[in-house]
């Protein structure tokens, strides 16, 4: 927020009344401070303590969590169960798989819809525009309600439990499109139809001067692709049977089995996983805006 | 994007080759086609084959009875899309309008107020922002195991806090009448940070002279605020608003971990009935789950459709 340097005025005159004074503090601009930080902090404190309390948790002697009340500072630190979760259930394994998973389906959404984006910026043919308007229509498809047909599909082709079931059905997704799309249009005409001229193909066209001009932009997609493939839930969940093939969200649910004796499990296994987001949303937090509000489509 | 002069109209000859020059032209035009829909094809694929291929056949299994192993059998109608209307679908679609309530609703207004007492902070605004936006690093599974914790019997961080403070207990996931609001809560809770983002997104746009000038004219704090900050909000608000009502009707992650859907189908919603329907105890009724399903689609549907409606007529993103 910005706001006018305030010029001097006789404070002497001030009353203690409106919360925000534009010129000299007096009692009632504090008092309006101390209103506005008491009622961040009554929003703050729940929205952090989750956060804090499961790296705390997670670190914290299993037996201090299971009292009640429970503790809520740490006595003393310990990996016990950062251990028992990695041994509890094969976390690293699922680590593994996530990163997999997450890592096809953005690198192949990437190509797919830059290839697509393309065809709807720089190359003329009929339809172009109902295709794309067809396109965008997939977006109001929610997905639960094509899962069980593409279970079907899946391990009717033998895929199930396996990478290729885990990624395939994401592997186009027009969100990505839509977004190229508008970034490849502020490319300047003229210099693409230089370099046209200049008989370089469109392929390396793409490859080498699009797509470095566009690095914002596909960073953008990448991010939010990647996060919400990180974060599948369902999907993992019907298309994967056995330990080795499902993602971390879907082990993280298996620690429950041990919750009772240890809800460290959980909180080390939550924070194990949050990890990689939590890195990507802390340093990446312009990218990730903008792919979650440009065009205010899902 | 103004279009540059030597763009040729999409259809119909270009005049201004003359003759000579248009069988080369065409025979490129035709070559610029077929690598268009080259480079458009892998996506194509996978719609027709993962999405438009799907609904189709969630159509024709949503009128058919299966036998157990999910293999449709027999033609039923819409005898699936009928059994809605019994008192125990009517419940799946209660619970999923209040738990939509319940998570829209506080996530809205919470946004709202943490973005307008933003705008009130001078120094660490970044900071503040940062802080709200955490909770969307979890994913729906590792919220709510976190939050499985806080509400689990046994230790209890929530009912721990209670008792400190001289509150009663409370019985977070194992009463029929608590359990929607505690999903709810934990919903809440991580999707708290996107509104906020979604919000200060917007705040940011609005223009510095409108604030100042509404300064001038003596809006301060509060009804600067309510006044002039919130109703230019208004494009925001109601994209936050769709796509919250969409997010919650497609919550399930949440609900798998904390609840099962239980206690006594307190919180099965829709997405939830067809997980149950479909996959969940072996049952594989695809059938019923197929038909619960459309009908998730078409609630869906109609509020993505409001939504591109009214911002068609507000943004232009040609």
């Amino acid at each position: 927020m910005t706001r006018a340097p305030a010029p001097a005025r006789d404070a002497a005159a001030e009353p203690a009344t409106g919360s925000v004074r534009r010129y000299r503090h007096g009692p009632g601009f504090w008092a309006g401070r101390v209103l506005l930080y008491a009622l961040l902090a009554l929003f703050l404190v729940p929205v952090l303590f989750p956060v804090y309390y499961m790296f705390v948790g997670a670190v914290m002697e299993p037996r201090e969590l299971s009292t009640f009340p429970a503790r809520l500072l740490p006595t003393g630190i310990t990996t016990d169960s950062i251990r028992g979760a990695l041994d509890a259930v094969p976390l690293m394994r699922m680590y593994g798989n996530s990163v997999v998973m997450a890592g096809i389906i953005t690198a192949c959404q990437l190509a797919t819809s830059a290839l697509a984006a393309y065809a709807f910026v720089f190359l003329r043919f009929r339809f172009s525009a109902i295709v794309f308007a067809l396109f965008l229509s997939t977006l109001m498809v929610p997905q639960e309600a094509t899962f069980i047909p593409n279970y079907l599909t899946l391990t009717g082709w033998g895929l199930g439990d396996s990478y290729a079931g885990l990624v395939l059905p994401f592997l186009a997704y027009a969100f990505g499109t839509f977004l190229l799309r508008q970034s490849f249009k502020q490319f300047p005409r003229e210099l693409f139809d230089a370099a046209r001229i200049d008989g370089m193909g469109h392929l390396r066209f793409l490859w080498t001067i699009l797509i470095p001009l566009n690095k914002p932009a596909l960073t953008a997609v990448g991010m939010y692709v990647f996060i919400t493939s990180w974060n599948m839930y369902f999907w993992p969940l019907i298309i994967t049977r056995t330990t080795e093939m499902q993602t971390l969200q879907i082990g993280l649910n298996s620690l429950r089995v041990g919750e009772a004796a240890n809800p460290g499990l959980l909180l080390a296994g939550a924070a194990l996983s949050v990890i990689p987001t939590l890195a990507l949303v802390v340093l990446g937090q312009r990218f990730i805006v903008r792919g979650l509000t440009a065009g205010a489509v899902k | 994007m103004p279009e540059p002069t030597h763009t040729r109209p999409e259809t119909g000859p270009p005049e201004r080759g003359g003759p000579p020059a248009r069988p080369r032209r065409s025979r490129e035009r035709s070559r610029e086609a077929r690598l268009a829909w080259a480079f458009l094809a892998p996506s194509v694929l996978v719609f027709a084959v993962f999405l438009v291929y799907p609904l189709g056949r969630t159509v024709y299994l949503s009128m058919h009875g299966n036998d157990i192993i999910g293999e449709p059998n027999r033609f039923v109608g819409l005898s699936h899309f009928a059994e809605m209307a019994s008192p125990a679908y009517v419940q799946v679609l209660v619970t999923t309008l209040l738990f939509t309530l319940g998570v829209v609703v506080p996530g809205v207004v919470g946004a709202l107020a943490v973005v307008l007492l933003l705008e009130g902070v001078i120094r660490g605004q970044k900071f503040f922002r940062g802080a709200f936006a955490l909770p969307f690093a979890f994913s729906v599974a590792s919220a709510s195991v976190v939050f499985v914790v806080f509400f689990s019997p046994g230790n209890s961080v929530l009912n721990g806090i209670l008792y400190r403070l001289g509150l009663d207990q409370v019985p977070w996931l194992t009463s029929q009448e608590i359990a929607l609001w505690s999903v709810c809560i934990t919903t809440v809770w991580m999707n708290l940070g996107y509104g906020v983002l979604v919000l200060a997104a917007g705040i940011g746009s609005i223009p510095r002279e409108i604030n100042e000038a509404a300064r001038i004219d003596g809006a301060t704090g509060p009804r600067l605020a309510w006044n002039v900050t919130v109703p230019l909000l208004g494009p925001q608000l109601f994209f936050l608003i769709v796509i919250s009502t969409i997010n919650a009707l497609q919550s399930f992650g949440q609900i798998h971990i904390l609840t099962l859907g239980g206690p006594v189908g307190s919180t099965t919603t829709l997405v939830y009935s067809v997980y149950q329907d479909a996959f969940a105890f072996g049952t594989s009724d695809f059938g019923r789950a197929s038909a619960q399903a459309l009908v998730l689609l078409v609630v869906v549907l109609v509020c993505t459709a409001i939504q591109f409606g009214v911002i068609e007529r507000k943004v232009h993103y040609s």
